[in-house]
Formats: C-alpha cells, sequence, structure tokens
C-alpha cells in the first residue's frame, strides 16, 4: 500500500511541475508561436491577472468567476498593449523585445507606487487529503487537469473556429491570407490579446497559492521561456509535449536530491535541447505532419 | 618689486576665503548615505526601513541637527540587485563624500559592498537583523544576531514540541550560515536534525519540499525563507495540511506574513524578534503613532524598521560623543562603549567589541486566527558570540566574517 501512496506522491509531484510548466508558457508560446513576438511583459500579464483575481474574490465574487475576470482583465490589457506599441514592431524582433521589458519595468513600478508593495491574498480552495503518511493538496492536484482543459480548449479553438482557420491562415502566409480578404491586423490584435488572456488565467490559477507582489511574473518566467526553448514555436505540439518531458526531468532530480537539483536540471536540459536541437522538440512531432 | 605688490591682496584674498570655509563647515550638513531596496524582490521589508529613516533624520533636524549641523539623507533605489550596491556605494563614497552609509538588506548585497567600504575606510552601518559573524573595524550592526534569535528560540521550541528539527532555508549566505547555527544548537540542545533543504531564491512552488517534511517527520520546521517568491511556501503548506510548527528568525516581523496570507497558513509560527508592530509599550506606541502621522499608508513597521530608526540615533549620540563627524574619531568614540539610545524596542547599546547590538528579544507566537502573543520576553541579550571568540575590534582590527566552523585565530 506504501509503494502505492510512493507512487501516487510522484505522480502528483510530476502534474504539479507539468502544470506550472504548461500554464506559464502557454500565453509566450502563443505570442511568439503565432507572431513571431518575444514579449517580456509576459510576467506582468500574469501579475495583472493575479491581481484581478485576488480583489475580485475580495469584493465577494465566486472564486471561477474572479479567475475569469483575472483572465479577460488581461485580455483587455493585452489588447491596449499590441495596439499602443507592439503594432508598431511587428517585423522588428529585437526593438519589440526591448519595448516590452520595457513595459515590464514600467508596470512592476506602478503595481508597486500605486498598490503597495502586496496585498492580502486568498487561501486555496477544496482543503487537502492524505494517503498514508502524506497529505496533499486538492487544489494542486486539481490544477494538472485543469492545464489539460486549456489545452482541449486550445486546440478547439485553433482546429475548430473560423477564427483559428484565419489566425492559423495568417501565420502561414500573411500576404496571401490578406489577399484573400483576412483582416491580419485585426487577428493580430486578437491572438495577442488571447496570449495575454492564458498569461492572465495562469496568474488567475496560481493566486491563491502565491504571495501576491509586484514582481510575482517573475517567478513564471524561467519556467515559461524554458519551456518555450525547448518546445519550440508551436504551442500544441511543442510546448506541452516539452513541458510533459521537463516536469519529468524534475521531478525526478527534485525527489532525489531537491529543489536545487530540480532547477539545475532544467536549465541543463535547455542547454542540451538548443544545442542539438535548435527549432526545438515541437520539430519531431511536427514532421509527421 | 611689482610682485611684492600684489602678494599681499592675494594673501588677503586667500585667508578670506579660508575664513568662509570654515565658518560654512560649522553649517555644513551631517551627511548620510543610504543604500536601501525599494523596488524589486525585497522591497516589501526595506520599504518601511527607508521611512524609518527618514522619520528620524527630520526629528533630529526639527530639533537642530546634531552638534548644530543639520542632517542630510542621500538616498538610493539598489534595487534589489547586489551589481547596484556597488556602483551606487562607489557613488555614495566618492561623489557625495558622506560622513556614514546606511543600508543593506540581503546578506549578499552587505558583503557584495563590505569590501569596498573596507577599502575605503568608509564607517557602514547594516541595519538589519542576519546570520551574524561579521567582525569588521568599520562595520556597525544594529539587527539581532543567531545568538540574539536561535540560541532562545531553539531551546524553546525543543522543550515544547520535540527534538527532531528540519530546516528549509533560502539558499544564499544568510541561510546557509543560519541553518549552520541551528544544526549546532540542536545538537548541543540533544535534538536531531531530520532534514534540511536549500532552496533557490528564484523557487515559488513547495510541493516536493513538502513531501520531504512529511516523509521526515519532523516535530517543528524551522523556515528561514526570503523574500516574495519564497513566501508562498506558507500559503502552499496549509493547502497540504502539513500542520508542524514553524520556527523562523526572519517571518513576521520583517515581512508581515501574518498580515498579508489568509489564516491559518502562519499558524503556529514562533519567530524571535527584537520588535513588532504589535508590541504595544509605550515607547512603541509613541513610535507607531509617529511613523504614521508622517507614513498614514504604511502597511505594517517591521523590525529593521525599529533597527533603522535606532541607528540614526546611535550614530548621533556617537557623533556627539566623538563631537565630530570625523570617521576615525566616531569609531574611537564607539569604541570607548556605552554608546546606546532609548527607541521604540526600549534601550539598546553598542557593543565595542564586536560593533553590533544589545536587544530585547520577543518570542512571538502567531495563532490560529494570525493575531499575535508574546509568550516570553528575553531582556536585554548581549551580542556576546563573536567577542566570546575573539573578535575584539578596539584592540584587533578586523575585516572578516566567522562562522561557527569558521573562528577567528587565537592570538
Amino acid at each position: 500500500m506504501s509503494t502505492l501512496f510512493m507512487l501516487y506522491s510522484l505522480i502528483y509531484q510530476f502534474g504539479d511541475h507539468f502544470a506550472y510548466l504548461v500554464l506559464a508558457a502557454l500565453g509566450l508560446a502563443v505570442i511568439f508561436g503565432m507572431m513571431g513576438v518575444i514579449n517580456l511583459a509576459h510576467g506582468e500579464f500574469i501579475m495583472c491577472g493575479a491581481y484581478v483575481t485576488i480583489i475580485a474574490a475580495k469584493h465577494g465574487a465566486p472564486l471561477p468567476l474572479a479567475m475569469l475576470c483575472g483572465a479577460l482583465a488581461a485580455a483587455v490589457a493585452g489588447v491596449l498593449v499590441e495596439r499602443l506599441v507592439i503594432r508598431h514592431l511587428y517585423d522588428r524582433l529585437f526593438d519589440s523585445v526591448v519595448a516590452t521589458w520595457a513595459i515590464s519595468l514600467i508596470v512592476q513600478q506602478t503595481m508597486l507606487l500605486v498598490a503597495g508593495p502586496s496585498i492580502e491574498g486568498i487561501s486555496t480552495p477544496f482543503g487537502s487529503f492524505s494517503l498514508g503518511e502524506f497529505s496533499f493538496s486538492t487544489y494542486h492536484a486539481v490544477l494538472p487537469l485543469i492545464a489539460l482543459a486549456v489545452l482541449g480548449a486550445l486546440y478547439g479553438l485553433f482546429f475548430h473556429t473560423d477564427y483559428g482557420v484565419c489566425a492559423r491562415a495568417t501565420i502561414l502566409n500573411p500576404r496571401m491570407a490578406q489577399c484573400l480578404g483576412l483582416r491580419t491586423d485585426r487577428l493580430y490584435t486578437l491572438t495577442f490579446a488571447l496570449g495575454a488572456g492564458l498569461a492572465g488565467l495562469t496568474g488567475a490559477l496560481y493566486a491563491p497559492t502565491m504571495t501576491a507582489v509586484p514582481t510575482m511574473g517573475t517567478s513564471f518566467i524561467v519556467q515559461a521561456f524554458v519551456s518555450v526553448v525547448v518546445g519550440g514555436a508551436n504551442v500544441l505540439v511543442g510546448t506541452t509535449p516539452a513541458a510533459g518531458i521537463l516536469a519529468l526531468i524534475q521531478t525526478g532530480l527534485a525527489a532525489s536530491w531537491g529543489e536545487l537539483a530540480g532547477q539545475i536540471g532544467l536549465l541543463v536540459t535547455v542547454i542540451v535541447v538548443i544545442r542539438l536541437m535548435p527549432q526545438g522538440l515541437g520539430t519531431l512531432f511536427s514532421r509527421a505532419r | 618689486m611689482l610682485k611684492h605688490t600684489l602678494r599681499w591682496p592675494r594673501v588677503a584674498v586667500a585667508s578670506a576665503l579660508f575664513g568662509f570655509a570654515v565658518a560654512a563647515s560649522a553649517a555644513d550638513p551631517v551627511k548620510i548615505g543610504l543604500l536601501e531596496d525599494a523596488s524589486g524582490n525585497f522591497a516589501l521589508a526595506t520599504i518601511p526601513k527607508i521611512h524609518a529613516t527618514q522619520l528620524a533624520v527630520d526629528e533630529i533636524n526639527a530639533k537642530g541637527g546634531i552638534l548644530g549641523r543639520p542632517v542630510k539623507l542621500i538616498a538610493y533605489d539598489t534595487e534589489s540587485d547586489n551589481t547596484k550596491f556597488q556602483e551606487l556605494a562607489r557613488r555614495l563614497i566618492q561623489t557625495d563624500k558622506v560622513d556614514v552609509v546606511f543600508g543593506g538588506f540581503s546578506s549578499a548585497s552587505r558583503e557584495a559592498i563590505r569590501p569596498i567600504m573596507d577599502r575605503a575606510h568608509q564607517m557602514y552601518w547594516y541595519n538589519n537583523q542576519y546570520e551574524g559573524g561579521v567582525c569588521d573595524s568599520n562595520v556597525f550592526v544594529t539587527g539581532a544576531v543567531p545568538e540574539q534569535q536561535f540560541s532562545t528560540l531553539l531551546p524553546w521550541m525543543m522543550k515544547k514540541f520535540g527534538k527532531r528539527v528540519y530546516t528549509i532555508a533560502a539558499d544564499y549566505n544568510f541561510g546557509q550560515i543560519s541553518a549552520q547555527w541551528v544544526r549546532d544548537i540542536v545538537k548541543q540542545n540533544g535534538g536531531t536534525m531530520v532534514g534540511e533543504e536549500f532552496i533557490p531564491l528564484s523557487v515559488s512552488q513547495f510541493s516536493q519540499t513538502i513531501q520531504n517534511i512529511q516523509k521526515a517527520k519532523p516535530d517543528f520546521v524551522v523556515t528561514l525563507l526570503v523574500g516574495a517568491n519564497q513566501a508562498s511556501y506558507y500559503e502552499q503548506q496549509a493547502s497540504a495540511h502539513l500542520n508542524l510548527p514553524m520556527a523562523s528568525s526572519v517571518n513576521v516581523a520583517q515581512a508581515y506574513e501574518h498580515k498579508r496570507f489568509k489564516p491559518p497558513a502562519l499558524k503556529d509560527m514562533y519567530v524571535t524578534a527584537n520588535y513588532l508592530e504589535e508590541l504595544d509599550t509605550p515607547a512603541s506606541d509613541d513610535f507607531k503613532k509617529r511613523f504614521h502621522a508622517k507614513y498614514p499608508n504604511e502597511p505594517y513597521i517591521n523590525q529593521e524598521a525599529a533597527n533603522a530608526y535606532d541607528a540614526v540615533y546611535l550614530y548621533k549620540a556617537a557623533v556627539e560623543r566623538a563631537k565630530t563627524t570625523d570617521q576615525p574619531a566616531v569609531e574611537k568614540a564607539i569604541d570607548a562603549g556605552g554608546i546606546c539610545t532609548s527607541g521604540p524596542q526600549g534601550k539598546v547599546c553598542i557593543d565595542p567589541k564586536s560593533h553590533h547590538t544589545s536587544h530585547d528579544i520577543f518570542l512571538v507566537h502567531v495563532k490560529a486566527d494570525h493575531s499575535i502573543e508574546i509568550p516570553y520576553t528575553w531582556h536585554d541579550v548581549k551580542p556576546y558570540w563573536l567577542g566570546q571568540v575573539g573578535c575584539n575590534l578596539p584592540v584587533k582590527p578586523d575585516h572578516r566574517q566567522y562562522t561557527p566552523t569558521d573562528l577567528p585565530k587565537k592570538s
């Protein structure tokens, strides 16, 4: 029986790492993969989602609704950022990197001045359950399932809706898509909003488990970039398997030698993958298409 | 002939200018340089320090300054970044030519600038609790050290909860050396360390750590976690129902976790602190009133705010004893002993041997609803350890940091 508990403990750890890697990376991967923009303000969209969720929940909104508010608020912020800044910097990769980094710094510091160094968080819902000597947080056990559901929804969005078809057409060949009458600029805005909204959703989902500070987004940044770099530009066939493999490596190392080893493992994996597969793991899977 | 006729006026002008210079120096401000993290990972705990320093300076200026000279605070934001610390430390010394430098929160930042201070023979005050052991002629510490925080806390915890101890600590010099102290004190008191884990400052997910703790079955957990990321541990251990008492030298009184998290995330956290906002002595109440009058939106007045506030008054006392801001003279005045101040935490004095400060130490218990009780107080705990192992700065100048496994050479 206790080996069974041990096994579940490992699965729980794997799920926890997987959810964190996938959710941290999703918004970044959508914006990078579909628009070729490296969004260094990714962490601030996450922070925006978390703050709005906490504030909404404090004002009496039920938690799922508050989380929805968080994701939507980040999407709206995404529309603003795209319209005001990103739009003028397409095809200028390095300029957009600098511009989004500036946005990140400005937003962090503004939040520090406006909202103070921290706001009181909300409790993690659902309580805990125990197996043998271990007890687990139910919410953390459910998070990987939510991550999978979000991935499923993204698959549906890209392959079974008009937006998905138009968005994929725009990525494959923007000129041709324009000739066929697609308003590519509007699609870019929508895609950026989608990426920002996903980042906001990540913030919303992790809001009950973390401290709410203006710099909270930065704690997702390493995981986000590691997943995207290892996975390559494609969200569904790249980032997801990359997160799976990385979570496996991290769980193994962290369970045997502690959290530090897990972190080192993540970074070493990135170096190895960049050396051997510069386009990311995604190429392994997308070649089959 | 021409030369002679010109020389007299020149001397007259020169001596007039010299006269001006002397007259000006009497009203020249005493310049205090301040390096604190107003932004970044540590801003939460250091903003109250900055405000407390400003409050003390304003109060002193309103009462006529130091030696009749106004006090000028030159404050820079170090952005929780060690490189910024070094850059701005050089600027304070070389460009601003300050009389004293205050500041630093993380031990990493202190160690980043200490060599710069030593090379320039710049007097530097570190107004923060830390892992102890800095025996440096130029450095003065107003925060609490392990013999004040751990030698009190750990025996108390082991008596109340049991002798199996698990430490999780931030993975840099503060956490590593503090964990060493915990290890030694637990062993001296007949306990066992059932586990020890060092966590990088960037980590905010703790489910693996929580299970490692459950596997080891300790009686209580020593949490030496630092910064906003690592603070996520408390909510996560509560939601995983770890349900173990915690002991710490850095929580609650520093980053007010009990105010930032929903109860019962911090339930049964025990901390030894030399000040916290909940302390309701007359001196503390008076301090809080003045603080809130100036900074009505301050979320929490933490222990480092009290240390930073006391530091300004201790420096003032030392300068008034020396009758000059000349740095070697001020240091000599402190080394003669008896430099004390009565601030929000009560009376504190600088120990000349180690340049550290005595404190009343309060045992702080966070209850399930996150209200605070103080079940025990140790009065006037001296920073004795450095002196015991052979640090004696007035006699033997030094610039090292010692640890329980790296002691000064006997001479």
